[in-house]
């Protein structure tokens, strides 16, 4: 396995990426790059070819044509070890309800290979920071939602990945609980971990570094949220996502 | 190895942590074989009967000691006329009424014939159909014995030796037809299910961004359902021998070969289930319909396929379960071996290949 070098500039590099599905076109020469550190936001109506897109970033689906490489690697050739070097997140938070917050942790630390004594140390030091030691022992069904989504988050980056795929993360939890999710985004990021987010909920799209807007299978808009707004002229980024809908027209 | 042993128990956990599953593996098997041993059984015991004697002789009691004291009948009523039996029919406790005609004894003393008629309650035919035979046979076992001096002209008598089963026991039928069963519903619905199960809760996806490979993923699921319906094949096959006396006349090796060809077939059409079923409850319902009832119906389980109309005679052909059944019967009850069964596993295999292939195939596309 390659390690990840630390120089090998944009860490998701995706040149004319395309994606058919017989005659369907659903990715339409994507071209875009993700720094390392960087949370990168990746918006779009339903059936825009978001989710088309995550997958072949993930290492899920091989690419139609195009040039994709995500922490290294090739999206053709390497996607086991694509897989190996990212983190995901869905919206269902995707726990093991009926087994505790310990045998999460084992189960995943196990299909990642992380060996026992390295699983241990991270396990107990990740439970103080995230003040659920004394859940340890608690069926995940049992918890409140919002220490499920941090829960669901920390397990994505227990084995250390380059890249972390958040798919709408934020599904159904309160506004406040919200903020303190990011709050937790915002310090991984600065750790390095790359954040590569889909959302529904523009607050969140404003937390981003970076935002791109997809539909019918192009990007139709890149930059930040900041540009975005005043290219647009809209003090928010409802009012850009409104304005490209309404341009489509 | 060490992902797919982690995975594998985490897999254990889900089933002993849930009750429901524990009770489905465990207690379903125990009570299923239970139900089809004890009652639904082929054999008449303590049937209800009605008597309606006009003669009330020597011979008549005779006979009718003779009936009752067998222990297949229990006497009813004692009926004095003909106008109660209608009504003691439709009440429905009486299964079967005899009746003695006038002068009994007398006309058979004089005439050398007489008349017993046997009236049954055809709503369940096959029952009346018994009770008729076993009411017949004790009559005219009482006439051997009797007259047992006289010379009869000419006569062809049918000794019956019934082969491999000589008392006609109701449970070396349904003791291999609930194995089928058994497994069938343990293997296919479970899988199928827990399966679904991860689909639902999401939790699929993370398995698929993980390095975990797909067939990692199958075998993980597929493996602990192996061990336990293997625990279950043991169970109904001791409880058959050590409760009702089901013999294993035939090799243990082929025996367990044969059930564990079997339990695969099921895992990998439980697996097909799954690339279809995106919910529980479809899987559910998929396995419960298009598994059981073929099962219970088709596969010669209940009702001989002999009997059956053409073409569910040639449907039964792709149902796994009559091969299995079939073979089954021939390991445990005749003591047969590969020589003789070996056709029946070579389909029981061709089906496993198909059904694994398909599921395989199914599975990829999913991805896709």
């Amino acid at each position: 396995m390659k390690e990840i070098k630390s120089d090998i500039g944009p860490i998701i590099q995706v040149k004319d990426l395309v994606k058919k599905f017989g005659s369907f076109v659903a990715v339409d020469h994507l071209t875009f790059e993700v720094n390392k550190g960087e949370i990168f936001g990746f918006l779009g109506a339903n059936g825009a070819g978001k989710t088309t897109a995550i997958r072949m970033l993930c290492g899920l689906l091989e690419p139609t044509s195009g040039a994709l490489q995500v922490a290294g690697f090739d999206g053709y050739h390497e996607r086991e070890a694509i897989k190996r070097n990212i983190g995901y997140m869905s919206q269902k938070f995707s726990l093991y309800e009926d087994l505790t917050v310990y045998e999460n942790f084992r189960l995943y630390a196990g299909i990642y290979g992380i060996p026992r004594k390295e699983r241990i140390r991270k396990t107990d030091e990740l439970l103080l920071k995230l003040k659920l030691e004394e859940s340890r022992d608690k069926l995940v069904g049992g918890l409140p939602l919002g220490w499920k989504q941090k829960l669901a988050f920390s397990l994505a980056l227990f084995h250390n990945p380059a890249v972390v795929f958040l798919d709408e993360p934020s599904g159904g939890v309160d506004p406040l609980t919200r903020r303190t999710f990011w709050d937790l985004i915002y310090e991984v990021a600065h750790q390095g971990v790359t954040i590569f987010v889909t959302t529904h909920y523009m607050d969140e799209a404003e937390y981003c570094n970076r935002v791109a807007i997809m539909s019918e299978g192009k990007i139709v808009a890149l930059d930040t949220p900041a540009a975005l707004k005043s290219y647009y002229k809209t003090d928010s980024m409802d009012g850009v996502f409104l304005k490209i809908a309404r341009n489509k027209e | 190895m060490n992902q797919l042993l982690g995975f594998v128990k985490k897999e254990f956990t889900h089933i002993f942590r849930d009750g429901r599953t524990m009770v489905i593996l465990f207690g379903i098997p125990i009570i299923q074989l239970m139900l089809f041993g004890y009652v639904i059984t082929t054999e008449i015991k303590d049937a209800r009967i009605a008597i309606l004697d006009h003669s009330n002789d020597n011979v008549t009691r005779e006979i009718k000691n003779k009936i009752l004291s067998s222990g297949y009948f229990r006497l009813d009523a004692n009926l004095l006329n003909e106008n109660e039996i209608d009504p003691i029919f439709k009440k429905g406790n009486v299964k079967e009424v005899i009746i003695f005609e006038r002068n009994f004894a007398q006309r058979l003393e004089r005439e050398g014939e007489v008349n017993i008629q046997v009236i049954a309650d055809a709503s369940d035919p096959n029952t009346a159909q018994m009770l008729y035979n076993y009411t017949n046979g004790i009559v005219q076992d009482y006439t051997k014995k009797k007259y047992a001096g006289f010379t009869i002209p000419v006569q062809i008598k049918s000794e019956v030796r019934m082969l491999y089963n000589e008392n006609m026991v109701g449970a070396f039928m349904y003791v291999p037809g609930t194995m089928a069963l058994i497994l069938m519903l343990i293997s296919a619905m479970m899988t199928s299910i827990t399966i679904a199960r991860e689909k639902e809760m999401g939790t699929m996806e993370i398995l698929l961004v993980s390095p975990l490979k797909a067939t990692h993923i199958v075998l993980g699921k597929v493996a602990p359902y192996l061990l336990l319906s293997i625990i279950d094949a043991i169970v109904v096959v001791c409880l058959g021998n050590l409760v009702f006396g089901v013999p294993i006349r035939g090799s243990i090796f082929v025996l367990a070969f044969l059930v564990i060809l079997y339990i695969t077939m099921a895992l990998s059409l439980g697996i097909l289930i799954s690339t279809v079923a995106n919910s529980q409850q479809v899987a559910m319902f998929i396995s419960g319909f298009a598994l059981m009832l073929p099962t219970i119906l088709l596969s010669g389980f209940i009702f001989p396929i002999e009997n059956m109309p053409y073409p569910l005679q040639l449907l039964s052909n792709f149902m796994p379960p009559r091969w299995f059944i079939d073979a089954l019967k021939q390991v445990m009850l005749k003591g047969n071996g590969f020589t003789y069964i070996w056709p029946n596993i070579l389909i029981l295999s061709a089906m496993t290949t198909v059904f694994l292939v398909l599921s395989i195939k199914k599975f990829r596309l999913r991805l896709e």
